[in-house]
């Protein structure tokens, strides 16, 4: 990764245009050829230094439902429960984290309903409560990265 | 803005990736039906309203060398949780922050923030300067750095 690569994340997290040529206005910008932002673009996708290129959406203005949950797992059912939790297409992602309350996943659901009989089904699977921290008020939400 | 049939066909038809073509959004409109100026127009209208909050690139941190990413807990007095969770957001190094349910007697906490850096060291630095900054020296926090990754990929739509 060069210092171009990092001028394209840097201005790309920010954001895209919306028209009919958007990566020759982009490319214009950044001083370099339409091709070569393609380029680059596909091989930083392809090393997976982007999980994506396109829009993140608002769940809940989708219709959606997103919920962050936690759950305290004994290290020795851990891997079991990572895969059955990780089986589920909702889960979003999932990380361990260092706490009596060892793992953290988010879930994202087509409905909101759908939050609450998932959490049911994977107690049930798992033979663990899952505790559900649904966002309840938003102060920030910027996640980018400067490189 | 109400969603229509054809809105959530393009939700899904972008939401794995815009296509890396000179025209993105007239290929994206031929998959579903739409000429490119329809695609133009519900996507910024998708922006406007805030149902898209961001086009653009979403990095994997991690493999940015963004490795140290910490979770941090704070138990906030009811009464002080709006204006602390305000200041918190204006923070440079956050780049997360919501109020979210406590869980007694297990958890405490009631503010989440996110802050990444490159390494613990420097993130646990970033964080006691902001305790200074902000006043919260009296205020439970905790700070939960994350171990392995299992999983990490956007929400997906039908």
């Amino acid at each position: 990764m060069d210092a171009i690569d990092r001028n394209i994340i840097n201005s790309l997290q920010g954001g895209f245009p919306i028209c009919d040529s958007p990566y020759r206005v982009v490319a214009e910008q950044l001083g370099i050829e339409e091709a070569d932002l393609l380029q680059r673009l596909e091989r930083m996708l392809e090393l997976k230094q982007l999980s994506r290129f396109g829009p993140m959406y608002h769940a809940e203005r989708l219709g959606g439902g997103l919920s962050l949950c936690a759950m305290k797992l004994p290290e020795a059912d851990f891997e079991r429960v990572v895969e059955q939790v990780n089986a589920h297409p909702e889960v979003a992602h999932n990380y361990a984290r260092e706490h009596q309350l060892n793992m953290w996943f988010v879930l994202a659901t087509e409905t909101p309903e759908r939050i609450e009989s998932l959490l049911i089904e994977i107690e049930e699977e798992t033979g663990y409560h899952v505790y559900n921290m649904p966002k309840q008020e938003e102060f920030y939400v910027g996640l980018k990265f400067d490189l | 803005m109400e969603l229509t049939e054809q809105d959530y066909q393009l939700v899904a038809a972008i939401q794995g990736g815009l296509p890396l073509v000179e025209h993105p959004y007239a290929e994206v409109g031929e998959q579903i039906g739409l000429t490119e100026s329809e695609v133009i127009s519900r996507i910024d209208e998708m922006k406007q309203s805030g149902i898209i909050k961001r086009l653009g690139v979403i990095v994997r941190h991690h493999e940015l060398g963004y490795v140290a990413n910490a979770m941090v807990v704070w138990n906030i007095p009811d009464e002080k949780l709006d204006f602390i969770g305000r200041q918190l957001g204006l923070q440079p190094c956050i780049t997360l922050c919501y109020e979210r349910p406590r869980r007694l007697p297990e958890w405490p906490y009631n503010l989440f923030s996110m802050v990444h850096g490159t390494s613990q060291d420097g993130v646990i630095q970033r964080i006691s300067a902001m305790i200074d900054d902000l006043g919260l020296q009296g205020i439970d926090y905790q700070v939960l750095f994350s171990g392995r990754r299992f999983k990490q990929r956007g929400a997906r739509y039908q």
